[in-house]
Protein backbone atom coordinates (compact mmCIF):
# COMPACT_ATOMS: atom_id res chain seq x y z
CA UNK A 1 0.00 0.00 0.00
CA UNK A 2 0.72 3.45 -1.18
CA UNK A 3 2.02 5.58 2.52
CA UNK A 4 2.89 2.59 4.21
CA UNK A 5 5.09 -0.21 2.69
CA UNK A 6 7.81 2.30 1.39
CA UNK A 7 8.50 3.62 4.93
CA UNK A 8 8.65 0.13 6.21
CA UNK A 9 11.60 -0.64 3.69
CA UNK A 10 14.23 -2.48 5.53
CA UNK A 11 17.35 -1.32 3.47
CA UNK A 12 16.19 2.14 4.36
CA UNK A 13 15.73 1.68 7.69
CA UNK A 14 19.48 -0.01 7.81
CA UNK A 15 21.00 2.40 6.29
CA UNK A 16 19.22 5.68 8.65
CA UNK A 17 20.25 3.36 11.70
CA UNK A 18 23.51 4.02 10.52
CA UNK A 19 23.52 6.97 9.34
CA UNK A 20 22.82 7.92 13.18
CA UNK A 21 25.45 5.69 14.53
CA UNK A 22 27.89 7.25 12.26
CA UNK A 23 26.60 11.03 13.54
CA UNK A 24 26.91 10.51 17.42
CA UNK A 25 29.58 10.98 19.60
CA UNK A 26 27.84 10.93 23.13
CA UNK A 27 24.69 9.75 24.01
CA UNK A 28 21.89 11.19 23.89
CA UNK A 29 18.30 10.97 25.99
CA UNK A 30 14.80 11.13 23.11
CA UNK A 31 11.55 11.13 24.10
CA UNK A 32 8.73 10.31 21.72
CA UNK A 33 5.22 11.40 23.26
CA UNK A 34 2.95 9.33 21.12
CA UNK A 35 1.70 5.98 21.69
CA UNK A 36 1.55 5.49 17.99
CA UNK A 37 5.54 5.95 18.11
CA UNK A 38 6.19 3.76 20.77
CA UNK A 39 4.25 0.76 19.60
CA UNK A 40 6.33 1.23 16.03
CA UNK A 41 9.31 1.46 18.02
CA UNK A 42 8.71 -1.62 19.34
CA UNK A 43 7.66 -3.50 16.87
CA UNK A 44 10.23 -2.86 14.66
CA UNK A 45 12.33 -2.93 17.32
CA UNK A 46 14.11 0.35 16.44
CA UNK A 47 15.55 0.35 19.68
CA UNK A 48 17.32 -2.18 19.30
CA UNK A 49 18.84 -1.30 16.18
CA UNK A 50 19.73 2.21 17.02
CA UNK A 51 23.41 2.58 18.34
CA UNK A 52 23.71 2.23 21.94
CA UNK A 53 24.33 5.75 22.74
CA UNK A 54 20.40 6.63 21.88
CA UNK A 55 18.05 5.76 24.39
CA UNK A 56 14.58 6.39 23.46
CA UNK A 57 12.19 7.70 26.60
CA UNK A 58 8.53 7.01 26.20
CA UNK A 59 5.97 9.61 27.07
CA UNK A 60 2.59 10.16 28.25
CA UNK A 61 0.88 9.80 24.85
CA UNK A 62 -1.76 7.97 24.96
CA UNK A 63 -5.08 9.12 25.92
CA UNK A 64 -6.86 5.91 27.14
CA UNK A 65 -3.96 5.98 29.66
CA UNK A 66 -4.08 9.09 30.97
CA UNK A 67 -7.83 9.41 31.78
CA UNK A 68 -7.77 9.82 35.17
CA UNK A 69 -9.40 7.54 37.37
CA UNK A 70 -11.89 9.44 38.68
CA UNK A 71 -13.00 10.09 35.20
CA UNK A 72 -13.05 6.33 34.40
CA UNK A 73 -15.30 5.85 37.81
CA UNK A 74 -17.80 8.71 36.31
CA UNK A 75 -18.03 6.95 33.17
CA UNK A 76 -18.82 3.90 34.76
CA UNK A 77 -20.89 5.36 37.03
CA UNK A 78 -23.38 6.51 34.12
CA UNK A 79 -23.06 3.55 32.41
CA UNK A 80 -24.91 1.69 35.20
CA UNK A 81 -27.93 4.26 35.34
CA UNK A 82 -31.11 2.89 34.01
CA UNK A 83 -32.47 4.16 30.78
CA UNK A 84 -28.43 5.17 29.56
CA UNK A 85 -27.08 3.98 26.59
CA UNK A 86 -22.98 4.29 26.85
CA UNK A 87 -20.96 4.70 24.19
CA UNK A 88 -17.37 4.15 23.78
CA UNK A 89 -13.81 3.91 22.01
CA UNK A 90 -13.18 -0.13 22.24
CA UNK A 91 -10.13 0.92 23.95
CA UNK A 92 -11.39 2.45 26.79
CA UNK A 93 -13.97 -0.23 27.91
CA UNK A 94 -11.12 -2.64 29.25
CA UNK A 95 -9.64 0.04 31.71
CA UNK A 96 -10.13 -0.89 35.40
CA UNK A 97 -11.54 1.69 37.22
CA UNK A 98 -11.57 1.86 41.26
CA UNK A 99 -13.83 -1.22 41.36
CA UNK A 100 -14.67 -2.57 37.51
CA UNK A 101 -14.42 -1.49 34.37
CA UNK A 102 -16.92 -0.42 31.36
CA UNK A 103 -17.11 -4.21 30.22
CA UNK A 104 -18.26 -5.54 33.51
CA UNK A 105 -21.02 -2.98 33.28
CA UNK A 106 -21.80 -5.00 29.86
CA UNK A 107 -21.60 -7.90 31.78
CA UNK A 108 -24.22 -6.72 34.29
CA UNK A 109 -26.75 -5.72 31.79
CA UNK A 110 -25.91 -2.78 30.84
CA UNK A 111 -26.38 -0.82 27.49
CA UNK A 112 -22.40 -0.24 26.94
CA UNK A 113 -21.59 -0.07 23.17
CA UNK A 114 -17.89 0.42 21.27
CA UNK A 115 -17.97 2.36 18.40
CA UNK A 116 -15.35 3.47 15.86
CA UNK A 117 -15.86 6.97 15.27
CA UNK A 118 -18.28 9.29 17.44
CA UNK A 119 -20.52 9.40 14.52
CA UNK A 120 -21.62 5.69 15.17
CA UNK A 121 -22.89 7.30 18.83
CA UNK A 122 -24.93 9.72 16.86
CA UNK A 123 -26.62 7.34 14.51
CA UNK A 124 -27.69 5.38 17.79
CA UNK A 125 -28.72 8.52 19.33
CA UNK A 126 -30.96 9.25 16.21
CA UNK A 127 -31.82 5.56 16.23
CA UNK A 128 -33.08 5.51 20.09
CA UNK A 129 -34.54 8.99 21.19
CA UNK A 130 -36.04 6.76 24.04
CA UNK A 131 -32.55 6.44 25.16
CA UNK A 132 -30.11 9.08 27.26
CA UNK A 133 -26.50 8.32 24.97
CA UNK A 134 -23.82 9.27 26.14
CA UNK A 135 -20.07 9.43 24.31
CA UNK A 136 -16.81 9.22 26.19
CA UNK A 137 -14.83 11.85 24.17
CA UNK A 138 -11.38 11.22 25.21
CA UNK A 139 -8.58 12.06 23.20
CA UNK A 140 -5.43 14.23 22.09
CA UNK A 141 -6.06 17.48 19.46
CA UNK A 142 -5.77 14.84 16.84
CA UNK A 143 -9.17 13.31 17.76
CA UNK A 144 -10.70 16.36 19.28
CA UNK A 145 -12.33 17.86 15.84
CA UNK A 146 -13.86 14.57 15.68
CA UNK A 147 -15.68 14.72 19.31
CA UNK A 148 -15.92 18.59 18.66
CA UNK A 149 -18.27 17.29 15.08
CA UNK A 150 -20.63 14.62 17.13
CA UNK A 151 -21.56 17.82 19.66
CA UNK A 152 -22.11 20.70 16.93
CA UNK A 153 -24.30 17.68 14.80
CA UNK A 154 -26.16 17.18 17.87
CA UNK A 155 -26.91 20.46 18.71
CA UNK A 156 -28.25 20.99 14.91
CA UNK A 157 -30.19 18.37 14.96
CA UNK A 158 -31.56 18.86 18.22
CA UNK A 159 -30.51 15.24 19.77
CA UNK A 160 -31.02 16.70 23.36
CA UNK A 161 -31.06 12.99 24.56
CA UNK A 162 -27.14 12.71 23.32
CA UNK A 163 -24.35 14.28 25.48
CA UNK A 164 -20.42 13.62 25.90
CA UNK A 165 -18.24 12.82 29.12
CA UNK A 166 -15.39 14.95 27.62
CA UNK A 167 -11.71 13.79 28.82
CA UNK A 168 -9.74 15.76 26.40
CA UNK A 169 -5.47 16.67 27.25
CA UNK A 170 -3.21 18.66 25.13
CA UNK A 171 0.12 17.90 24.41
CA UNK A 172 1.86 20.95 24.94
CA UNK A 173 1.78 21.79 28.19
CA UNK A 174 2.80 18.31 29.03
CA UNK A 175 5.80 18.40 27.81
CA UNK A 176 6.30 22.03 29.37
CA UNK A 177 6.09 19.97 32.84
CA UNK A 178 7.77 16.98 31.74
CA UNK A 179 10.83 19.40 30.79
CA UNK A 180 10.56 21.26 34.13
CA UNK A 181 10.59 18.94 36.07
CA UNK A 182 13.62 18.29 38.48
CA UNK A 183 14.59 14.71 36.76
CA UNK A 184 13.98 15.41 33.76
CA UNK A 185 16.59 13.51 31.34
CA UNK A 186 15.21 14.03 27.99
CA UNK A 187 17.32 16.36 25.67
CA UNK A 188 15.11 15.99 22.38
CA UNK A 189 11.30 15.40 21.56
CA UNK A 190 9.57 13.71 18.89
CA UNK A 191 6.78 15.90 18.61
CA UNK A 192 3.30 13.46 17.65
CA UNK A 193 2.37 13.56 14.10
CA UNK A 194 -1.23 13.38 13.91
CA UNK A 195 -1.44 15.97 16.83
CA UNK A 196 0.05 18.32 14.51
CA UNK A 197 -1.57 17.43 11.62
CA UNK A 198 -4.50 19.13 13.54
CA UNK A 199 -2.82 21.74 15.08
CA UNK A 200 0.25 23.18 12.98
CA UNK A 201 3.48 23.15 14.59
CA UNK A 202 3.78 26.98 16.18
CA UNK A 203 3.28 25.81 19.67
CA UNK A 204 6.78 23.54 19.52
CA UNK A 205 7.99 26.92 18.87
CA UNK A 206 7.80 28.69 22.19
CA UNK A 207 8.53 25.41 24.24
CA UNK A 208 11.92 24.78 22.16
CA UNK A 209 13.40 27.82 22.79
CA UNK A 210 11.97 28.32 26.29
CA UNK A 211 13.65 25.11 27.03
CA UNK A 212 17.13 25.18 24.41
CA UNK A 213 15.36 21.81 23.09
CA UNK A 214 15.58 20.97 19.42
CA UNK A 215 12.36 18.80 18.62
CA UNK A 216 11.01 17.04 15.82
CA UNK A 217 7.77 16.69 14.21
CA UNK A 218 7.62 12.58 13.52
CA UNK A 219 5.40 10.19 11.54
CA UNK A 220 4.31 6.74 12.67
CA UNK A 221 6.19 4.17 10.37
CA UNK A 222 10.07 2.98 10.68
CA UNK A 223 11.73 5.07 8.42
CA UNK A 224 9.71 7.95 10.19
CA UNK A 225 10.71 7.46 13.25
CA UNK A 226 14.33 6.84 12.54
CA UNK A 227 14.73 9.50 9.96
CA UNK A 228 13.29 12.00 13.13
CA UNK A 229 16.30 10.58 15.55
CA UNK A 230 18.29 11.46 12.67
CA UNK A 231 17.53 14.62 12.43
CA UNK A 232 17.27 15.40 16.69
CA UNK A 233 21.09 14.00 16.53
CA UNK A 234 21.79 16.50 13.83
CA UNK A 235 20.03 19.03 15.45
CA UNK A 236 21.93 17.99 19.31
CA UNK A 237 25.88 17.05 17.82
CA UNK A 238 25.08 20.34 16.32
CA UNK A 239 24.23 22.71 19.39
CA UNK A 240 21.35 23.75 17.77
CA UNK A 241 17.65 23.76 19.52
CA UNK A 242 14.50 24.27 17.10
CA UNK A 243 11.41 23.08 15.62
CA UNK A 244 11.98 20.65 12.47
CA UNK A 245 9.25 18.97 10.43
CA UNK A 246 9.91 15.56 9.82
CA UNK A 247 6.00 14.50 8.40
CA UNK A 248 5.84 16.79 5.98
CA UNK A 249 3.84 14.43 4.21
CA UNK A 250 1.20 14.94 6.14
CA UNK A 251 2.08 18.11 8.90
CA UNK A 252 1.95 21.85 7.68
CA UNK A 253 2.84 24.83 10.22
CA UNK A 254 -0.34 25.95 10.09
CA UNK A 255 -2.08 22.73 10.72
CA UNK A 256 -5.55 22.00 9.75
CA UNK A 257 -7.63 25.29 9.70
CA UNK A 258 -11.16 23.64 9.10
CA UNK A 259 -10.76 21.30 12.04
CA UNK A 260 -9.20 23.79 14.46
CA UNK A 261 -12.13 25.96 14.13
CA UNK A 262 -14.61 23.46 14.78
CA UNK A 263 -12.89 22.41 17.67
CA UNK A 264 -12.22 26.25 18.82
CA UNK A 265 -16.15 26.92 18.75
CA UNK A 266 -17.00 23.49 20.63
CA UNK A 267 -14.57 23.53 23.34
CA UNK A 268 -12.71 26.03 25.77
CA UNK A 269 -9.45 24.89 27.13
CA UNK A 270 -9.53 24.39 30.77
CA UNK A 271 -7.57 22.93 33.42
CA UNK A 272 -7.07 19.21 33.19
CA UNK A 273 -5.68 16.13 35.55
CA UNK A 274 -4.18 13.50 33.88
CA UNK A 275 -4.17 9.62 35.25
CA UNK A 276 -0.60 9.32 36.82
CA UNK A 277 0.71 12.83 36.53
CA UNK A 278 -1.93 15.23 38.55
CA UNK A 279 -4.00 18.56 37.56
CA UNK A 280 -1.92 20.28 34.53
CA UNK A 281 -2.71 23.66 34.24
CA UNK A 282 -4.58 24.61 30.97
CA UNK A 283 -3.86 20.85 29.56
CA UNK A 284 -7.06 19.68 28.71
CA UNK A 285 -10.48 21.20 26.72
CA UNK A 286 -14.29 21.27 28.21
CA UNK A 287 -17.31 22.07 26.15
CA UNK A 288 -18.04 25.70 26.33
CA UNK A 289 -21.11 26.88 28.21
CA UNK A 290 -23.53 27.26 25.08
CA UNK A 291 -23.09 23.41 24.63
CA UNK A 292 -23.99 22.58 28.28
CA UNK A 293 -26.89 20.63 27.75
CA UNK A 294 -24.78 18.35 25.49
CA UNK A 295 -22.46 18.10 28.51
CA UNK A 296 -22.64 14.59 30.06
CA UNK A 297 -20.74 16.26 33.54
CA UNK A 298 -23.52 18.48 33.90
CA UNK A 299 -26.66 16.17 32.87
CA UNK A 300 -25.61 13.67 34.76
CA UNK A 301 -23.91 15.76 37.90
CA UNK A 302 -21.62 13.41 39.72
CA UNK A 303 -19.59 13.91 43.25
CA UNK A 304 -15.77 14.00 42.28
CA UNK A 305 -14.30 12.06 44.59
CA UNK A 306 -10.47 11.53 44.32
CA UNK A 307 -9.23 8.48 44.35
CA UNK A 308 -5.90 6.55 44.75
CA UNK A 309 -4.36 4.48 42.00
CA UNK A 310 -3.38 0.80 42.98
CA UNK A 311 0.50 0.73 45.21
CA UNK A 312 2.02 -1.43 43.21
CA UNK A 313 1.67 0.78 39.27
CA UNK A 314 4.67 2.75 38.43
CA UNK A 315 2.86 4.58 35.79
CA UNK A 316 3.04 8.00 36.95
CA UNK A 317 7.16 7.08 36.22
CA UNK A 318 6.79 5.60 33.28
CA UNK A 319 4.72 8.33 31.94
CA UNK A 320 7.02 10.53 32.75
CA UNK A 321 9.73 8.59 30.98
CA UNK A 322 11.92 7.89 34.93
CA UNK A 323 11.08 4.21 34.87
CA UNK A 324 10.57 1.59 31.85
CA UNK A 325 7.54 -0.91 32.34
CA UNK A 326 9.92 -3.78 33.15
CA UNK A 327 10.82 -1.87 36.57
CA UNK A 328 7.51 -2.46 37.65
CA UNK A 329 7.00 -5.38 40.42
CA UNK A 330 4.14 -6.76 38.47
CA UNK A 331 4.46 -6.46 35.08
CA UNK A 332 3.80 -9.40 33.43
CA UNK A 333 2.93 -11.24 36.45
CA UNK A 334 -0.30 -9.74 37.88
CA UNK A 335 -0.61 -6.80 35.62
CA UNK A 336 -0.73 -8.20 32.12
CA UNK A 337 -3.23 -6.98 29.15
CA UNK A 338 -6.05 -9.58 30.09
CA UNK A 339 -5.61 -8.32 33.83
CA UNK A 340 -4.45 -4.89 33.55
CA UNK A 341 -3.70 -3.09 37.03
CA UNK A 342 -3.24 0.03 35.56
CA UNK A 343 -3.87 2.23 32.40
CA UNK A 344 -0.92 2.14 30.65
CA UNK A 345 -1.36 -2.52 30.36
CA UNK A 346 -4.47 -1.46 28.71
CA UNK A 347 -4.22 -0.17 25.55
CA UNK A 348 -2.27 -1.06 22.75
CA UNK A 349 -0.06 2.15 22.66
CA UNK A 350 0.33 2.01 26.07
CA UNK A 351 4.02 1.60 26.88
CA UNK A 352 3.69 -1.36 29.26
CA UNK A 353 1.23 -3.04 26.74
CA UNK A 354 3.83 -2.16 24.08
CA UNK A 355 6.68 -3.77 26.10
CA UNK A 356 4.46 -6.55 27.35
CA UNK A 357 3.82 -7.79 23.32
CA UNK A 358 7.27 -7.28 22.22
CA UNK A 359 9.62 -7.03 24.92
CA UNK A 360 8.61 -9.74 27.56
CA UNK A 361 10.83 -12.41 26.74
CA UNK A 362 13.84 -10.52 26.25
CA UNK A 363 12.81 -8.91 29.57
CA UNK A 364 12.30 -12.22 31.23
CA UNK A 365 15.99 -13.92 29.74
CA UNK A 366 18.03 -10.71 31.22
CA UNK A 367 16.09 -11.30 34.42
CA UNK A 368 17.39 -15.07 34.23
CA UNK A 369 21.05 -13.78 33.34
CA UNK A 370 20.75 -11.90 36.07
CA UNK A 371 19.82 -14.32 38.27
CA UNK A 372 22.44 -16.72 37.38
CA UNK B 1 -6.32 5.50 19.53
CA UNK B 2 -4.79 8.45 17.88
CA UNK B 3 -4.34 5.32 15.13
CA UNK B 4 -4.41 7.21 11.78
CA UNK B 5 -3.97 5.55 8.97
CA UNK B 6 -3.45 6.32 5.10
CA UNK B 7 -6.01 5.55 2.49
CA UNK B 8 -7.26 6.46 -1.23
CA UNK B 9 -10.37 7.90 -2.20
CA UNK B 10 -12.35 5.95 -4.28
CA UNK B 11 -15.36 8.29 -4.62
CA UNK B 12 -16.75 10.98 -2.58
CA UNK B 13 -20.85 12.64 -2.65
CA UNK B 14 -22.06 15.60 -0.77
CA UNK B 15 -24.84 13.99 2.17
CA UNK B 16 -26.45 16.59 4.08
CA UNK B 17 -24.16 19.32 4.36
CA UNK B 18 -21.09 16.82 4.08
CA UNK B 19 -18.72 15.35 1.76
CA UNK B 20 -18.44 11.53 2.38
CA UNK B 21 -16.07 9.40 0.54
CA UNK B 22 -15.42 5.96 -0.19
CA UNK B 23 -11.93 4.80 1.27
CA UNK B 24 -9.74 2.75 0.36
CA UNK B 25 -7.28 0.58 3.27
CA UNK B 26 -5.36 -1.88 1.73
CA UNK B 27 -7.92 -4.56 1.57
CA UNK B 28 -10.89 -2.91 2.77
CA UNK B 29 -12.86 0.50 2.21
CA UNK B 30 -14.87 2.57 4.55
CA UNK B 31 -17.05 5.08 4.66
CA UNK B 32 -15.09 8.46 5.75
CA UNK B 33 -16.05 12.00 6.35
CA UNK B 34 -14.44 14.99 4.27
CA UNK B 35 -15.27 17.98 6.40
CA UNK B 36 -11.74 18.50 7.69
CA UNK B 37 -10.36 18.09 3.93
CA UNK B 38 -12.94 20.33 1.62
CA UNK B 39 -9.96 19.98 -0.96
CA UNK B 40 -9.42 16.85 -1.57
CA UNK B 41 -10.43 15.07 -4.32
CA UNK B 42 -11.02 11.10 -5.55
CA UNK B 43 -8.05 10.09 -5.94
CA UNK B 44 -6.16 11.68 -3.63
CA UNK B 45 -4.03 10.00 -0.43
CA UNK B 46 -6.04 10.99 3.30
CA UNK B 47 -5.38 10.03 6.92
CA UNK B 48 -8.06 9.25 8.51
CA UNK B 49 -9.28 8.42 12.47
CA UNK B 50 -11.88 7.84 13.97
CA UNK B 51 -13.80 8.36 10.10
CA UNK B 52 -12.58 11.34 9.72
CA UNK B 53 -10.18 12.72 7.13
CA UNK B 54 -7.62 15.00 8.93
CA UNK B 55 -5.31 15.50 6.23
CA UNK B 56 -4.68 15.02 2.44
CA UNK B 57 -1.19 14.01 1.74
CA UNK B 58 1.21 16.02 -0.24
CA UNK B 59 2.24 13.52 -2.88
CA UNK B 60 5.02 16.37 -4.05
CA UNK B 61 6.92 16.69 -0.48
CA UNK B 62 6.69 12.52 0.10
CA UNK B 63 8.46 12.05 -3.35
CA UNK B 64 10.92 14.55 -2.11
CA UNK B 65 11.64 13.35 1.28
CA UNK B 66 11.90 9.90 -0.47
CA UNK B 67 14.09 10.75 -2.73
CA UNK B 68 16.80 11.97 -0.15
CA UNK B 69 16.42 9.36 1.83
CA UNK B 70 17.03 6.92 -1.08
CA UNK B 71 19.88 8.49 -1.92
CA UNK B 72 20.79 8.27 1.77
CA UNK B 73 20.32 4.49 1.09
CA UNK B 74 22.43 4.21 -1.69
CA UNK B 75 25.16 6.41 -0.08
CA UNK B 76 25.21 4.16 2.42
CA UNK B 77 25.46 1.22 0.33
CA UNK B 78 28.02 2.46 -0.78
CA UNK B 79 30.28 3.15 2.57
CA UNK B 80 29.07 -0.16 3.88
CA UNK B 81 30.74 -1.69 0.60
CA UNK B 82 34.12 0.34 1.06
CA UNK B 83 34.15 -0.88 4.54
CA UNK B 84 33.61 -4.02 4.73
CA UNK B 85 36.02 -6.92 3.69
CA UNK B 86 37.19 -6.98 0.00
S1 LIG C 1 2.93 -3.01 34.56
FE1 LIG C 1 0.78 -2.59 35.20
S2 LIG C 1 0.93 -2.02 37.37
FE2 LIG C 1 3.02 -1.87 36.51
S3 LIG C 1 3.23 0.28 35.82
FE3 LIG C 1 2.48 -0.86 34.05
S4 LIG C 1 0.24 -0.67 34.18
FE4 LIG C 1 1.02 -0.10 36.23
Amino acid sequence: MKYIDEYRDEHLVQALAAQIARKITRSWSLMEICGGQTHTIMRYGLDELLPEGIRLVHGPGCPVCVTPLETVDQAIAIASLPGVTFVSYGDMLRVPGTSLDLLRVKADGGDVRMVYSPMEALKLARARPDRKVVFFGIGFETTAPANAMAVWQARRENLDHFSMLASHVLVPPAIRLLLGGPHNQVQGFIAPGHVCTIMGYRQYEAISRDFHVPIVVGGFEPVDLLEAVFMLVAQLEEGRAEVENQYVRSVSYEGNLPAQRLVESVFEVSDRKWRGMGVIPQSGLRLREEFAAYDAERVFPASHLTVAEPPECISADVLQGLKRPTECPVFGGRCTPENPMGALMVSAEGACAAYYRYRRHSAQSAKQKGAA
Amino acid sequence: MCLAVPGRILEAEEYDGSRIAKVQFGGITRPVLLNFVPEAQVGDYVVVHVGFAISRLDAAEAERTFQLLEEMGLLEGELAGSEGPP
